[in-house]
C-alpha cells in the first residue's frame, strides 16, 4: 500500500478554464495547448488565453503534439495542424467520417485514419494511403525511417507509406485500440479491447501477453530512456519493464496505488518520474528510483483525460472530462 | 433516476419500414435532440440532431465465445459522442435489416465504457405484416430481430386480411410472447410508445409489462425459436437459484437469445428481476412486493433448442 504523498505541490498549479471536455492537450513552445470536444483549441501561458476555432461546428475527438504544432482530428471529417500563433492549416479531410486516429512523426509527418483508409503526409507534403482489414483504431510512427504501425481488429500491419513493399503483419486475434512503439523501435504494444495489452518484440515477432487489468488501458507512456512503459487501467499506474528482453516472464511495477483508476500516464521527458492521473481528478508525481509521491492536485471528482509535460519538463498540462484543465510548474 | 444517455436500437428486415419510423421520430415535435447512427447517410432527412455513420464491425473477443461479440463501431461512436455530452437526450442506432440484434444488445452489456454512460433503453423491431411469414421461413436474421425486441411495429397492416394480421400476430407471439406489440400503417406509431420505453431498465420491467407474472396461455412448438416460461407459485432459494441461473447461461447461452425473470427470494421483501441477452445476465433487487400480493416467481427464455421439461424441473427445484 502507498502512504499518503509526503509533500504537495499543489500551490504550483494554476487553474485553467477549458469550458469543455478536454480531448488532449500539448505544448506549443511555451503555451500548452488543449484541445476540446467543442471543436476548439485553447492557447495558454497561464495568463493570457487565446481560442482557435480549429473545428468550427465540428468536435475534436483526436489530438497529437510534436514540436510546435498541434494536430487535431474532428467529427467534422478534418486534419487541422495549428501553431503557436493560432494560426491553422487544413492537413485532410475525410468528408462524412470521423477522424479516428492520428499520429505524429519526425519531419512534421502526419497520419491519421478514418474507417479502414489510413493516410500519412509526409514533411515534403506528399499524400499515401492504405486501406487496413478493419478500421484502424491506433496509428504510431516508428521512431525510424518511415514506417507507420497500424492498430486494427486481429492485429498491427507495419506499413512503409513511401515503398510498394506489401504491409507487413503482426497477428494477435482480438480488437487492438492503440499502438504505441518503444523508443528504440524494438517492441510495438497495443491495448486491446479485452482488458489487456499486447506486444511484439520485433526482432524476432515474439508475443507478449500484459494482462490482470480491470478496465481497458487508454493510456500509454514511454519513459525517456526507453526502459518503462507506464500505462493506465487499474488502481495503480502499472509499469512494465522494456529494459534487458522485455517484460516477458518479470512483473510490472505498481505506481501510486490508490482506491480510484489511472485515468492517464505521462512519463517525465528527462527524468525517471512519472506524472499519474486518476479517474477522482488526483494527480500526482511518482520517482521511480524511490517510490515517493509528490500530490500536484488533489481529488476533483472528473476523472482527467489529458496529460502533457512540456520539452524541458519543467510544466505539466492537465485537463478533465469536465472542462477544467491546469498548468502545473516545477518549483525551481 | 440516472444521467445515463439512453439508447434505443431500432431493427427490422430489409423493407419492413425502419427509414419510415425513423423519419417519423426526427420529424415530429417532440422537443428532443438525437444523435442518430445510420448506416448510410441521405435516407434521413434532419435538421437539427447528430447524425453519425456506422459500419457495423462486430468483434468477437479472444475466447472465441459466439456469445462474447460487441460491435466495435457503436463503442467508438458512443465514446466520441459521449465527448459532447449535452447536445442531445437520446442515441437511436438503426441496425442494417441484415444485422443481428445480438452484437448490439450485449454491447451495452458488455463494454465497460459503453455501459457505464449509456443505458439500452429498448430494441425496437418493425416487421413487414405481408412478408414476415415468408422471412420467418428464409431468414434467420428476421427471426433473431422477433426474439429479441422489447417493442414490435407490426407494420404494413393495411396490405393484408384480418385474418392473415391475426396469423401474422400470432407467429410473433410464438417467438416472443413479450414484447409490446403495435398494428401500424406507415410507422404510424405514438413517438411514446417506441421512446423512453425503460424496457431494459430492471426497475420498470413490471410497470411496462403487468402481464409478466400472469400466465401465458398460448404455446407453440413449431417454431425454432420459441419461447418458454415457468412459475413457482412461491419463493424460490437464492442459494440454490442464482448458481442455476448463472450456470445455465454459460452452458446454454448460445442458445438463448433473450431472458428474463422476476423472482420472489426466501425472506426478501423486494422483488429480484434479471434479464440477460445469451450468456449475460443483469439482476438486481427492485421495488417491494405489495401487502397482499401473491409473492411467486417466473422466468423466461427465448431461444433455440430449449428442452422445456429439462428447465422446468430445474427451475423447480430451486423452489424455496
Amino acid at each position: 500500500m502507498s502512504v499518503a504523498p509526503s509533500q504537495s505541490l499543489t500551490e504550483h498549479v494554476v487553474a485553467v478554464e477549458a469550458g469543455a471536455h478536454v480531448i488532449g492537450a500539448g505544448w506549443l513552445g511555451s503555451k500548452a495547448a488543449f484541445a476540446l470536444a467543442d471543436g476548439q483549441l485553447l492557447l495558454t501561458n497561464g495568463s493570457e488565453h487565446a481560442r482557435v476555432a480549429a473545428h468550427p461546428g465540428g468536435g475534436i475527438l483526436v489530438a497529437v503534439n510534436a514540436d510546435k504544432t498541434i494536430v487535431t482530428g474532428g467529427d467534422d471529417g478534418r486534419v487541422v495542424a495549428t501553431a503557436a500563433d493560432g494560426t491553422t492549416r487544413e492537413c485532410g479531410k475525410e468528408p462524412g467520417r470521423w477522424i479516428d486516429a492520428l499520429a505524429i512523426g519526425r519531419d512534421g509527418a502526419i497520419a491519421w485514419s478514418a474507417g479502414k483508409v489510413v493516410r500519412a503526409l509526409d514533411g515534403k507534403g506528399q499524400l499515401r494511403s492504405f486501406t487496413a482489414p478493419t478500421t484502424a483504431q491506433g496509428l504510431a510512427f516508428m521512431p525510424k525511417g518511415y514506417r507507420l504501425a497500424v492498430a486494427h481488429y486481429n492485429g498491427v500491419t507495419l506499413w512503409f507509406p513511401n515503398t510498394d513493399a506489401k504491409p507487413d503483419v503482426l497477428a494477435w486475434k482480438g480488437s487492438h485500440l492503440s499502438v504505441t512503439v518503444s523508443p528504440d523501435g524494438q517492441y510495438a504494444v497495443t491495448a486491446m479491447q479485452e482488458n489487456a495489452l499486447h506486444g511484439w518484440r520485433l526482432s524476432d515477432r515474439k508475443d507478449m501477453r500484459m494482462s490482470g487489468y480491470p478496465s481497458k488501458t487508454r493510456s500509454l507512456s514511454w519513459s525517456h530512456d526507453g526502459n518503462w512503459l507506464a500505462t493506465s487501467g487499474a488502481e495503480a499506474a502499472i509499469v512494465w519493464p522494456f529494459d534487458k528482453q522485455g517484460p516477458m516472464g518479470r512483473a510490472p511495477r505498481e505506481c501510486g496505488v490508490r482506491p480510484v483508476r489511472v485515468a492517464r500516464v505521462a512519463f517525465h521527458p528527462r527524468a525517471l518520474v512519472l506524472a499519474s492521473a486518476y479517474e477522482d481528478g488526483t494527480i500526482l508525481l511518482i520517482r521511480l528510483t524511490d517510490a515517493s509521491e509528490l500530490l500536484v492536485q488533489d481529488a476533483t471528482g472528473s476523472p482527467i483525460t489529458a496529460l502533457a509535460w512540456n520539452d524541458t519538463g519543467r510544466s505539466l498540462a492537465f485537463g478533465d472530462e469536465a472542462g477544467n484543465g491546469g498548468l502545473f510548474t516545477l518549483p525551481s | 433516476m440516472s444521467d445515463k444517455i439512453p439508447v434505443t436500437v431500432l431493427t427490422g428486415y430489409l423493407g419492413a419500414g425502419k427509414t419510415t419510423l425513423l423519419n417519423r421520430i426526427l420529424s415530429e415535435p417532440h422537443g428532443k435532440k438525437f444523435a442518430v447512427v445510420v448506416n448510410e447517410f441521405g435516407e434521413v432527412g434532419i435538421d437539427n440532431d447528430l447524425v453519425v455513420g456506422a459500419d457495423e464491425e462486430v468483434f468477437e473477443m479472444n475466447n472465441g465465445c459466439i456469445c462474447c461479440t460487441v460491435r466495435g463501431d457503436l463503442i467508438r461512436i458512443i465514446d466520441g459522442l459521449m465527448k459532447r455530452k449535452g447536445q442531445f437526450d437520446a442515441i437511436i442506432v438503426e441496425t442494417t435489416g441484415l444485422a443481428d440484434p445480438a452484437p448490439v444488445a450485449q454491447t451495452f452489456f458488455m463494454d465497460e465504457d459503453v455501459s457505464s454512460k449509456t443505458r439500452l433503453d429498448a430494441v425496437v423491431t418493425v416487421v413487414d405484416a405481408k412478408w414476415l411469414t415468408e422471412r420467418l421461413k428464409d431468414a434467420p436474421e428476421a427471426k433473431n430481430q422477433v426474439a429479441f425486441a422489447d417493442v414490435i411495429i407490426l407494420n404494413k397492416t393495411d396490405l393484408v386480411t384480418a385474418e392473415e394480421l391475426s396469423a401474422v400476430e400470432a407467429q410473433i407471439r410464438a417467438i416472443n410472447p413479450y414484447a409490446k406489440i403495435h398494428r401500424t400503417q406507415r410507422a404510424g406509431v405514438d413517438i411514446a410508445e417506441v421512446l423512453g420505453r425503460n424496457a431494459f431498465d430492471l426497475d420498470r420491467v413490471l410497470e411496462l409489462e403487468p402481464a409478466f407474472l400472469e400466465e401465458s396461455h398460448h404455446h407453440h412448438h413449431d417454431e425454432d425459436v420459441q419461447s418458454v416460461s415457468f412459475t413457482i407459485p412461491g419463493d424460490v432459494d437464492p442459494a440454490k437459484f442464482m448458481p442455476w441461473v448463472n450456470e445455465l447461461v454459460q452452458q446454454e447461452g448460445p442458445n438463448i437469445l433473450r431472458s428474463k425473470g422476476i423472482l420472489a427470494f426466501k425472506g426478501e421483501p423486494k422483488r429480484f428481476v434479471f434479464q440477460g441477452v445469451h450468456m449475460i445476465l443483469d439482476g438486481d433487487l427492485t421495488q417491494d412486493w405489495k401487502p397482499g400480493e401473491k409473492r411467486q416467481s417466473k422466468i423466461v427464455f427465448i431461444g433455440r433448442n430449449l428442452n422445456r421439461e429439462a428447465l422446468n424441473k430445474a427451475f423447480l427445484a430451486c423452489a424455496a
